[in-house]
């Protein structure tokens, strides 16, 4: 056989070999993993979904308009995608094992990107995630705060309107973009007060090789559109009038900005020390801003500190954040701890706090991860 | 060259079988498919759930590839493409076979978990569909060669497992825990069948 027909013949067997195993996969797709039509029962009744059976919990439940938080796309990394399925639930993939604690596991709570649905399942869910809704924005403006942090106004246009408790946050689509194939989602803090239904604001630090980050620094443009869903989270002012204690670092500025500017439109008289740390003071922004809300708001506090080695002018507080609070922070007990930034920062401050005597019960964070 | 056509004979189909599964034992005299023999061996039950579909997939992959070989690969010169080509058949075949499992038994499907994908992989699996083209085996031949080979890789890996159970109870050095041991028993056992090999010969 000369060297012409043997590489057509090859190519004709490989491809004919290839083409029929995928149409006997497909066949076999079309029908052994299609389980006809299933309910979700959510919240005991108080709503029931009909879905067709054969992708994963959190996929279905998407395409149903209901939104769980899920930061790595239902790769089972995040563990964020957490549902409690009180009955039909598969066994407990191995994929599940390590992102659940014995306690979880006994309560019946599942990586929802890692449960299929196969049958008819009942599933609880805070009823705030009802709440959630896919929107849809054009960016308004966009303006750096330091070197590494920028502002992104963002305008709404389907739906027009978003609702949410100052402290939430929203989950920032990246679409997909050179080595990402698929659209990735980040949680950022809405930084703009909830008078402003028509607009968030995200602050937002550039990460190194973040996916995410990076799209919004060197890609995304004032007028383009943006996707994100939200809002979710816990993180919230506790009702009553105790006074307190907030500590952030860089990007940990925004729920605070939009509790600050919420507190002054409502006229908030609760008093409140704002520690916030930064390393140099390159790396402050809205100083002017809170000094001015300072004036407007008795009760208030803004401490802004920098624990750089070299900052020739700066008559402000000096060293680590949590060195701070400590000189700051007298008695802790009565009062609340708000904090927002860095797991390692979150981890000291929590620290202090607690042996300010501030109870952990009312310490309230929110933790990057 | 062994004719294909000439194979039949049920005594030769016979000792085909009986060699593959016992004599020329594939995992034990071959040392083909390890990763997921030692893995998996410390449970009986996904033991012998695991062994089934081995024993499944390469009876029909071999069948398949037997096919392919002595039909299409043989005639047109094209002897070369056998690896790439049964590669693609077994990942395809396992792919369907992982379908079928989480249908038809949930339990067995989280049982098996990384494994049945890892089938694919299996070196036992592609082994035994290289080692019937060495022997010029027809497709009928194939079939039987395949079904004997996994079957004898499951009775190994079933062999195994219930040697463990037993294991969890008796006194091993600590450096020797796990797969230590098993590597251990698995060369011993080993030793056991190479006695037997040249006994039948296909």
């Amino acid at each position: 056989m000369d060297g012409v027909s043997f590489v057509l013949t090859s190519t004709v067997v490989v491809a004919a070999t290839c083409l029929a195993s995928a149409v006997v996969l497909l066949i076999a797709e079309r029908y052994l993993a299609n389980y006809g039509p299933c309910t979700i029962d959510i919240n005991q009744g108080s709503k029931k979904l009909e879905v067709r059976g054969g992708k994963p919990l959190l996929a279905t439940l998407m395409q149903q308009q209901i939104f769980i938080p899920s930061a790595c796309g239902g790769r089972g990394t995040c563990a964020y995608c957490k549902v409690k399925i009180t009955d039909g639930a598969p066994p407990i993939a191995p994929t599940e094992l390590t992102l659940l604690t014995d306690e979880e596991q006994q309560k019946n709570v599942r990586i929802s990107c890692q449960v299929k649905v196969r049958n008819d399942l009942a599933i609880e869910i805070p009823e705030a995630l009802f709440r959630v809704k896919q929107f849809t924005g054009v960016v308004e403006r966009m303006r750096d705060l330091t070197h590494d942090i920028r502002e992104l106004r963002i305008r709404l246009v389907e739906p027009a309107a978003i609702e949410f408790t100052p402290g939430q946050y929203v989950q920032l689509e990246a679409p997909a973009y050179g080595d990402n194939p698929e659209p990735v989602y980040r949680a950022y803090s809405i930084a703009s007060p909830p008078s402003d239904t028509g607009h968030v604001e995200l602050i937002i630090r550039l990460v190194p090789n973040g996916i995410c980050t990076t799209w919004v620094f060197t890609m995304l443009k004032e007028g383009d559109e943006v996707r994100f869903n939200g809002p979710y989270g816990e993180f919230r002012l506790a009702e009553g009038d105790a006074e307190m204690v907030w500590i952030a670092g860089g990007s940990g500025m925004a729920p605070f900005w939009g509790m600050t500017r919420h507190m002054r439109e409502h006229n908030v008289q609760r008093p409140c020390t704002y520690f916030f740390g930064a390393v140099a003071q390159r790396d402050l922004f809205f100083t002017d801003e809170f000094h001015d809300l300072e004036k407007a708001m008795p009760g208030f506090r803004f401490v802004p500190a920098l624990s750089g080695a070299e900052n020739d002018g700066w008559t402000g507080e000096k060293g680590l954040i949590t060195q701070v609070v400590e000189r700051h922070l007298k008695d802790g007990s009565g009062k609340e701890g708000y904090l927002c930034g860095s797991s390692g920062m979150i981890d000291a401050s929590v620290k202090i706090l607690k042996a300010k005597g501030i109870p952990e019960d009312r310490i309230f964070y929110d933790k990057f991860t | 060259m062994t004719d294909p056509s000439h194979a039949g004979g049920a005594a030769h189909l016979l000792v085909i079988l009986v060699s593959a599964a016992l004599t020329d034992n594939i995992l034990l005299t071959r040392f083909l498919g390890m990763c997921s023999f030692l893995a998996i061996s410390r449970q009986m039950k996904a033991s012998v759930g695991l062994g089934l579909a081995v024993t499944f997939v390469t009876t029909i992959t071999c069948a398949i590839n037997a096919a392919l070989y002595v039909w299409v690969l043989r005639p047109y010169g094209l002897e070369s493409l056998q690896l790439i080509l049964f590669i693609v058949v077994i990942a395809a075949f396992v792919q369907f076979m992982e379908m079928l499992i989480e249908r038809l038994s949930l339990g067995l499907y989280y049982a098996l978990g990384i494994f049945l994908p890892l089938i694919t992989v299996n070196c036992a699996v592609l082994g035994a569909a290289l080692f019937m083209t060495n022997r010029n085996y027809g497709v009928t031949e194939g079939l039987v060669f395949g079904f004997g080979s996994g079957f004898g890789w499951m009775l190994a890996i079933v062999l195994m497992a219930g040697i463990r159970e037993r294991l969890k109870t008796a006194r091993i050095p600590p450096a020797l825990e796990g797969p230590g041991i098993t590597l251990i028993i698995a060369g011993i056992i080993a030793l056991g069948f190479v006695g037997f090999s040249g006994m039948v010969q296909p």
